[in-house]
């Protein structure tokens, strides 16, 4: 044992000096932090530009763990808190009765707002009637357009997904494409069906769902690669969420495909590839917009009883994005806001 | 028969040995969901449709053949799903954070997920807790990791890109690049794949270790009493596991270049799936690593296979349990009559 452990630290002492002497060595001249400190020098710090009491606001997703498109939101949410002198608690959950469990916990905590998602609405109602029984204005956000005022909400901010995949289909007519794959990454999600219900009813070619396992990378890529394969008529590829696309590129490449890639979503590497050409267009809902407006709309409400949209829901999207609005989004993809 | 011997010298034919191999259940319901998916779909026999169910296969293999030198050990590892992306995610950061040669990242990286086996090991023979409870708590405090720490370091959930930093193309190749061969593209896990296949082999069989393995899998007791290393053996196997971990994590971050912190949750279960199919007795003792690469090799088929045949996909997880259902009934039959012609 005893020998067995001087030779474990000894190893130990000799890895941690070899990675010490290769980083002091092995710098690198391009990219990384370096180059993003560098973009960053000019940015300014966020302060408050109003003196309104600080009331705190609560906001509760459907989110799953790491999800890049909640991360937009939570950043506007922020941006946006800071501003209007906003104390701003994020919590999410993505099954509908621990999300459900997060409302209740912020109404006990007696917030001056919430902001809730609606992606399983018949889960979310009693826990959204118990916040405005309790006279906390609530505002939804992302999904839940069709329940948003039944639940007693002030005003809806989204996107419909049925809308944005009409959208979608109708670029795809003017395209001329023939026949297009709908990936779903997570099964059982109703917004993705939508998405994909939307895209057939507008598609004047045919439309084939695809099931991949969104939290396998290899998987997403094997799946479509092996669909590409076996069917060489499709010839577009639509993702439903921005990691997806450039997987999809992979997986074209793989097949020896020339199908187009478009997705629903944005980042810096969709940003990327619609500007080189590797992807044909993005459907974008503005997710920071979703976050930024929610928190102001309360503030506006709190400071004077205003109410955005009439009743109606304030849509955020669908916008598509395509290679000539791709080159002035991608600064703000690289910042992670857009 | 005509006259009665002791069974130790009885002459046993190539065929009765080829029967007892754990792996060949496994092989019988490989060939039996080739065949299935041969006639079942046209694409399927391409040589590209095969190339990419060699692809899916090898990225659950290279992690099925340490979890399944874990499992003859007699212990689990629910954490190494997750490790995969942790592995990815600190060589990515600590590449970019550090404005270093992206194979700097590379070697921290391996050094943290060999620490992570040890630590899991350490814990599992100092604390005599059950590994089912040990992994289950370093699965969870690397979920929370990954999560914490990239939105920590990076302000949002996913790396940044490290595609243009010194390094990339050389580690590219080695963990992500396409071979081309006759005009097919295989993808270099394959190799990774099938070297540790190798590795692990001669291990399992030729070294006193792979001794060691069987014996510690087999009564843990009775392996300390005979002067087995039990201790050793078992930090071993899990930092075995975190260098399988290594490996699958740089192919996901060098082929994808930006990897999500959520990912990774649910692929221990696949590895674990892959080794049982392949004959790795849950209990320990038994099993082989050619065995985890054939179940692996089912795992690949059935699942892009679904795809390939064009099946509705609202039943395609259902297709896929059933398949992974059968083939480890006849596995387990093929076993049992193997035993009974003994």
């Amino acid at each position: 044992m005893a020998r067995f452990r001087t030779g474990f630290r000894t190893w130990v002492g000799i890895a941690v000096a070899g990675a010490l002497c290769a980083s002091l060595a092995g710098c690198s001249s391009t990219g990384g932090k370096r180059a993003e400190d560098a973009r960053k020098a000019a940015a300014a710090q966020g302060r408050a530009a109003v003196n309104t009491p600080r009331w705190t606001f609560a906001m509760i997703t459907h989110s799953g763990d790491g999800d890049t498109f909640w991360d937009i939101v939570q950043s506007g949410a922020e941006q946006a808190a800071v501003k209007d002198n906003i104390n701003f608690l994020y919590s999410h959950d993505d099954e509908a009765q621990q999300q459900a469990q997060l409302v209740d916990a912020a109404v006990d905590k007696k917030v001056d707002g919430i902001i809730v998602t609606l992606a399983k609405p018949d889960a979310m109602k009693a826990a959204v009637a118990r916040a405005v029984k309790a006279g906390i204005p609530v505002v939804t956000v992302n999904s839940g357009s069709a329940e948003s005022k039944e639940f007693g909400a002030l005003t809806h901010i989204g996107q419909d997904e049925t809308i944005a995949g009409q959208a979608v289909g109708e670029e795809l007519n003017k395209r001329g494409k023939k026949k297009a794959l709908c990936i779903l990454h997570e099964q059982g999600n109703v917004g993705h069906e939508q998405r994909c219900a939307g895209l057939k009813e507008t598609f004047d070619g045919t439309v084939q769902n695809l099931y991949v396992t969104g939290t396998n990378m290899p998987d997403v890529q094997s799946g479509i690669e092996a669909k590409l394969q076996s069917d060489s008529a499709v010839d577009a590829v639509v993702t439903l969420g921005a990691p997806y696309a450039d997987t999809a590129v992979k997986a074209k490449q793989g097949a020896g495909s020339d199908a187009e890639i478009d997705t629903f979503d944005l980042n810096a590497k969709v940003a990327a590839g619609l500007r080189d050409g590797t992807l044909g267009f993005a459907v974008d809902q503005q997710p920071y917009l979703q976050g930024y407006e929610a928190v102001d709309l309360l503030w506006l409400y709190k400071y004077n009883a205003d109410v955005l949209g009439g009743g109606k829901p304030v849509l955020t999207g669908p916008q598509i994005i395509t290679k000539d609005q791709a080159g002035a989004l991608a600064e703000y993809t690289e910042r992670g806001t857009r | 028969m005509t006259a009665i011997t002791d069974e130790r010298i009885l002459h046993t034919s190539p065929l009765r040995k080829l029967l007892g191999r754990p792996e060949l259940g496994s092989v019988v319901g490989a060939a039996a969901v080739f065949l299935f998916f041969a006639l079942a779909a046209d694409s399927f026999l391409k040589a590209s449709s095969l190339s990419t169910v060699l692809y899916a296969a090898s990225t659950i293999g290279i992690m099925a053949v340490p979890v399944a030198l874990l499992m003859i050990g007699g212990e689990f590892d629910l954490s190494a799903g997750v490790m995969v992306t942790s592995s990815a995610l600190v060589s990515s950061m600590f590449s970019y954070q550090m404005t270093a040669n992206v194979w700097v990242g590379v070697g921290v990286s391996l050094l943290a997920t060999l620490a992570i086996g040890a630590f899991n090991g350490f814990m599992l023979t100092r604390t005599k807790l059950p590994s089912f409870i040990i992994t289950l708590g370093t699965f969870l405090m690397l979920t929370g990791m990954n999560l914490g720490f990239t939105k920590l370091i990076s302000g949002t959930v996913s790396t940044k890109t490290i595609a243009d930093m010194e390094g990339f193309p050389t580690a590219h190749d080695v963990f992500a690049s396409t071979l081309t061969l006759g005009g097919v593209n295989f993808k270099i896990t394959i190799l990774w794949w099938f070297a540790l296949v190798a590795l692990a082999s001669w291990i399992l069989l030729r070294t006193r270790a792979g001794n060691w393995i069987f014996a510690v899998g087999g009564n843990q007791d009775t392996a300390r009493a005979v002067g087995v290393p039990v201790t050793r053996t078992k930090i071993g196997l899990y930092m075995g596991v975190g260098f399988g971990a290594w490996i699958s994590g740089q192919h996901l971050l060098f082929s994808y270049d930006v990897v999500q912190s959520g990912e990774g949750v649910g692929n221990e279960l696949i590895y674990i799936i892959a080794a049982v199919i392949g004959g790795c007795l849950i209990t320990g003792g038994y099993g082989s690593a050619v065995g985890s690469a054939v179940g692996a090799l089912i795992f690949g088929m059935t699942s892009k296979g679904i795809v390939f045949a064009e099946w509705n996909p609202d039943w395609f997880k259902f297709f896929l349990g059933a398949m992974l259902l059968l083939a480890t009934l006849l596995n387990a039959w093929v076993r049992k009559r193997a035993e009974a012609t003994k």
